[in-house]
């Protein structure tokens, strides 16, 4: 199972590596979900599988009874995730921010910091700053 | 006003008893040190590397630790007068202790660590203050130069300092001076050396880095009598004195000394002649005294050293008093300009007696002290072991030039008529010419007692070198032998260049003219190149496009990967298809499916319905593997998540229906994310085939019941075997959380008719 | 949003969603939940509420800022590590009141606990802060 769950891996990075280059905000959103989950995914497995039960321990017993799965990665995933939910939010609150300032969502032409020496929307990239 | 005028000056006076309570403890301990003890005092700071805080006072500290606490207090209280009611006041008095404080601490650190510390504190304080008036350019670019120049010189002494660390097996200077020839001797002696001559000669302003001195007089005038002339640029000349009993000797140290002295010395002489500006002009002749120092340090004989640290003593008591003179001319003339004002002695007596007092001890008459230094000097360049005749030649000129620029400074603002139409000028505050008085004073005191300063000053700080020798026979005349002969020489050598200045002056303004290379032009030269270094390749990095960043990131994290996956020689381990009930298979097709569909829709609510698909199925995914924490979490942040992004995203516009950017450009993006998906891959594969080592989780497993009272093991890590981890993942959910909040409030803001600017 | 279906059926819900987020909370060190788990149900509680009911609302069945909560939060498992500093032993060590050793032990409770709880109320008051404040601004 490891080897098929390490392939899906790759397909989620793969796809959130393109949409991150994607010049477009809302598809780097997507992107940064995608590469958390993915990153969250990694870990799991390689913590390595196992068809068991989870890591708690029975009722009158002191120790877990039999292989139980790996608790340490999953007590790593558990604030991943919840951090990621919270990097998650702010992102998007900024690149709301942003796209309120500067009325595109295309990063080429969000250079309020470091202006080009001459770049304009080209005929190809219709830019379209929408009122709010 | 008045009332909050006189507070703000007398507590200028106040913050003097910092130095002069300093000078007291020093003074105690006087006799300690003149009877060669060296008091110790140390507390651990970071023993793992042999660095205490520990500090020691011999005699050369003493010496050293006199004059700075000395200089400290007379130019507090000058400052107090000089500076008035200035708006930075407060922060000039805490800048010049701090500078104080840590130019104390360097002479009497114990510890070369520590002694950097305190080594980089006085370039970082006097940064501050050379560039106090930071609202002139000149000084910030003065100040910016000075801390280049001796920062720079700091750090090579820092990598001098760790290869002596590593070689005496100790940081502590006491243990250090106790090991005798061991750096002479080991094969790292030549980098050791350079490494802390770099150091020595920055922060000296030896040749050739002596351009940054005279730029540095945009300090104000108090700044420069105690930075530039008693204490910082002392400070080299108290390193290459406290390591000479371990380092000097080889022919290296006493060539390059001797030689990088000596072409200061008359670098710093010839072109004093050349200004105008007074107080250019005793930089100058700072760097003449610095050069000086350096050569006789140079030297391994005790009388090259009881020069050295003689003339150490005599130029900081005549050096700091001219510069407060100065400061006392500028104060009340408005100009510096040595041909602008004419025969104040009559309007300015305390100030013209100062002035004379230093003045005839930087030209070496009899009765001051200059003359028992020049003496001293003289005997010492004749002991030297390098060229003691070129060395003794370059000693009387140098000195003959000092004595006609002591003339030019005294003779033509004081004696003389004024002029017609001379703006009137008054005496100066008591405040401003008493400490220069004093100092002049002291000058005259100790060319009377000679042997007093030589008793309790310099033969202690000589025995804290190494050298004993017999007891120093300072006295005003030894009888007619050859340092008296070339005292004479240089008296009337001297007298005669005064004369003949305008003839000199010219000679050298035409040869500076034809200087094709100045030490300034190499360092503006050098910082315009860091700066042209610096923007190629931010131009090519760094050019705005945040698709570039990505790509170079990305493309980065691919090639290390591969590098690495290639190195190990490692072929991608394959253990060939795994046996998968089919709602396995099925999950993770499904998976795949919206993973692809996120890529390729052109639809917000396709997109993210897909992420939710993508998601939920990794809850799944964990539920079946035993993980129901991490699936029960997974499942409520992909519910949260639906709910911001349907408040957030909506609001943003719909994804283009056709993709920006050229279509070559994306399909290498699809092959670089292509070639990260399968380096990831590829390394989890590799990563997941041996056998996993359990030994962390087998003691939570261990001990989660017995030890933290839970059953659920993955919570009692959380919140108990873990909790620090949990403790700063919480702080940074919530300061992300603040954050977000900040913003959209401030959104708010702008709605509500507050403007707000990008 | 606020139709008369999801009104009713949220009144309902919230109560119950919230009484279960505090069982997740408790039962977590010894089963499958816990301080993050609880909040987040919670938060989703609330979530549901400020839909139906507007933010305004929300804010005063909440009754103080959420920002409070968060720092209240992280007070409390500051406080829950501090315990133990002052008990003389590392910072976040678990100390237990309760009777008898290892298997056998009957705790009460334990600084872990309110440990979690901090837990709880900083990740409930941060997403509280967000969906509010991003409701409103709507």
């Amino acid at each position: 199972m490891e080897s098929v769950l390490a392939i899906l891996v790759g397909v989620m990075v793969a796809g959130s590596v393109y949409l991150i280059l994607g010049r477009n905000l809302i598809r780097f959103i997507f992107g940064l979900v995608l590469a958390s989950n993915a990153v969250n995914l990694l870990l799991f497995t390689g913590g390595r599988l196992t068809h068991s039960r989870p890591p708690l321990i029975a009722e009158g017993a002191s120790t877990p009874v039999g292989p139980v799965a790996n608790a340490l990665p999953q007590a790593l995933m558990l604030t991943a995730i919840v951090i990621g939910f919270a990097l998650l939010v702010f992102i998007f609150v900024l690149f709301y921010r942003a796209y309120q300032e500067i009325g595109t969502v295309d990063t080429e032409f969000m250079r309020l910091a470091e202006p080009p020496d001459a770049v304009t929307p080209g005929p190809t990239c219709p830019i379209e700053p929408k009122e709010v | 006003m008045s009332a909050s005028r006189s507070a703000k000056v007398r507590w200028h006076y106040l913050a003097a008893l910092l130095p002069a309570g300093l000078f007291a403890l020093l003074a105690v301990s006087l006799p300690a040190t003149a009877a060669h003890q060296v008091l110790r005092w140390e507390i651990d700071w970071v023993p793992a590397l042999g660095v205490d805080l520990a500090l020691r006072l011999d005699g050369l500290s003493m010496l050293f630790g006199l004059v700075i606490t000395a200089a400290g207090a007379i130019i507090s209280v000058y400052s107090g007068a000089y500076l008035g009611p200035h708006r930075y006041a407060g922060r000039y008095q805490v800048l010049l202790q701090s500078f104080m404080l840590a130019m104390l601490g360097l002479v009497m650190a114990d510890n070369l660590i520590l002694l950097f510390v305190f080594w980089e504190l006085t370039t970082f304080t006097s940064f501050l203050l050379i560039g106090f008036t930071h609202d002139q350019s000149e000084a910030r670019e003065s100040a910016r130069q000075a801390l280049f120049v001796t920062g720079a010189g700091g750090l090579a002494m820092l990598a001098g300092f760790v290869l002596i660390g590593r070689v005496a097996g100790t940081y502590s200077l006491t243990e250090l001076l106790s090991r005798g020839d061991i750096l002479r001797q080991t094969p790292l002696y030549p980098a050791i050396f350079i490494l802390v001559l770099a150091g020595a000669f920055t922060k000296s302003a030896q040749f050739p880095f002596h351009f940054w001195l005279p730029n540095a007089m945009t300090a104000p005038t108090p700044i420069s009598a105690f930075l530039h002339s008693a204490t910082m640029v002392k400070a080299g000349i108290y390193l290459l004195a406290r390591l000479h009993p371990v380092l000097s000797g080889p022919p290296a140290w006493t060539i390059t000394l001797t030689s990088f002295g000596a072409l200061t010395a008359l670098t710093g002489a010839l072109l004093a002649f050349g200004q105008t500006d007074m107080k250019r002009i005793l930089a100058y002749t700072t760097l003449m005294a610095l050069g000086m120092l350096t050569l006789f340090l140079g030297g391994t004989h005790t009388a090259a050293l009881v020069a050295a640290l003689t003339f150490f003593l005599v130029h900081a008591l005549y050096k700091s008093a001219l510069f407060l003179v100065v400061g006392i001319l500028d104060h009340e003339t408005g100009t510096r300009r040595l041909d602008a004002v004419r025969g104040l002695a009559r309007a300015m007596p305390g100030t013209a007696a100062a002035a004379a007092a230093a003045a005839m001890s930087m030209a070496g008459f009899p009765l001051f002290f200059g003359f028992i230094g020049k003496e001293i000097m003289y005997d010492g360049a004749l002991s030297m072991d390098f060229m003691p005749g070129s060395v003794t030649l370059v000693a009387v000129s140098a000195n003959t030039l000092m004595t006609a620029v002591a003339g030019i400074l005294l003779v033509r603002p004081f004696l003389g008529k004024p002029p017609q139409g001379q703006v009137p000028v008054h005496e100066a505050a008591a405040a401003l010419f008493a400490g220069p008085l004093l100092l002049g004073g002291t000058g005259i005191l100790f060319g009377i007692i000679p042997w007093w300063v030589a008793r309790w000053l310099v033969q202690p700080a000589v025995h804290a070198l190494g050298h004993d020798g017999p007891p120093l026979a300072a006295h005003l005349f030894h009888g007619w032998n050859m340092p008296l002969l070339l005292s004479i020489v240089t008296l009337s050598v001297g007298v005669l260049c005064y004369v003949g200045r305008s003839v000199i002056t010219r000679f050298l303004r035409r040869w500076l003219a034809a200087c094709p290379l100045t030490g300034d032009a190499v360092y503006q030269g050098a910082l315009q190149g860091v700066q042209w270094s610096g923007r190629l390749p931010t131009g090519l990095l760094q050019n705005g496009s945040l698709h570039r960043y990505l790509f170079i990131v990305m493309a980065t994290f691919v090639g290390l990967g591969i590098w690495r996956l290639a190195a190990g020689g490692q072929p991608p381990i394959w253990g060939g298809i795994p046996s998968l009930a089919y709602r396995e298979w099925l999950l993770v097709g499904l998976e795949a499916v919206a993973v692809a569909a996120v890529v390729v829709t052109q639809k917000r609510l396709v997109a993210i319905s897909s992420l939710g698909v993508v998601g939920a199925g990794l809850a799944l995914i964990f539920l079946m593997f035993g993980a129901p924490d991490v699936a029960l979490t997974q499942l409520l942040v992909e519910t949260l998540t639906v709910i911001i992004v349907a408040v957030v995203l909506l609001r943003l516009p719909d994804l283009q229906s056709r993709e920006c950017g050229d279509r070559p450009v994306r399909i290498v993006d699809g092959l670089l994310a292509l070639a990260a998906g399968t380096v990831v891959a590829v390394m989890l594969l590799n990563a997941t085939t041996p056998p996993l080592d359990r030994d962390v989780t087998a003691y939570y497993e261990q001990y989660s019941l017995l030890a933290a009272h839970g059953r659920n093991i993955v919570n009692v890590i959380l919140v108990d075997f873990r909790a620090l981890d949990t403790l700063g993942e919480i702080t940074v959910v919530a300061l992300a959380g603040l954050a977000a909040f900040a913003l959209i409030r401030r959104e708010r803001h702008r709605k509500g008719g507050q403007k707000w600017e990008p | 949003m606020g139709t008369l279906i999801l009104k009713a059926a949220t009144r309902l819900l919230v109560g119950l969603i919230l009484v279960f987020s505090v069982y997740l909370l408790f039962r977590g060190h010894q089963s499958p939940g816990g301080g993050f788990a609880g909040a987040l149900v919670a938060g989703t509680a609330f979530a549901l509420f400020a839909i139906s009911e507007g933010a305004a609302a929300c804010r005063r069945a909440l009754r103080i800022d959420p920002r409070l909560l968060t720092a209240a939060g992280l007070l409390t498992a500051l406080a829950a590590g501090i315990t133990a500093v002052v008990a003389n032993k590392p910072f976040l060590t678990g100390l237990w009141w309760g009777w008898g050793h290892g298997a056998e032990a009957h705790v009460i409770i334990g600084t872990p606990v309110i440990f979690d709880i901090g837990v709880y109320l900083t990740v409930l008051g941060t997403i509280l802060t967000l969906v509010l404040a991003l409701e409103e601004e709507a």
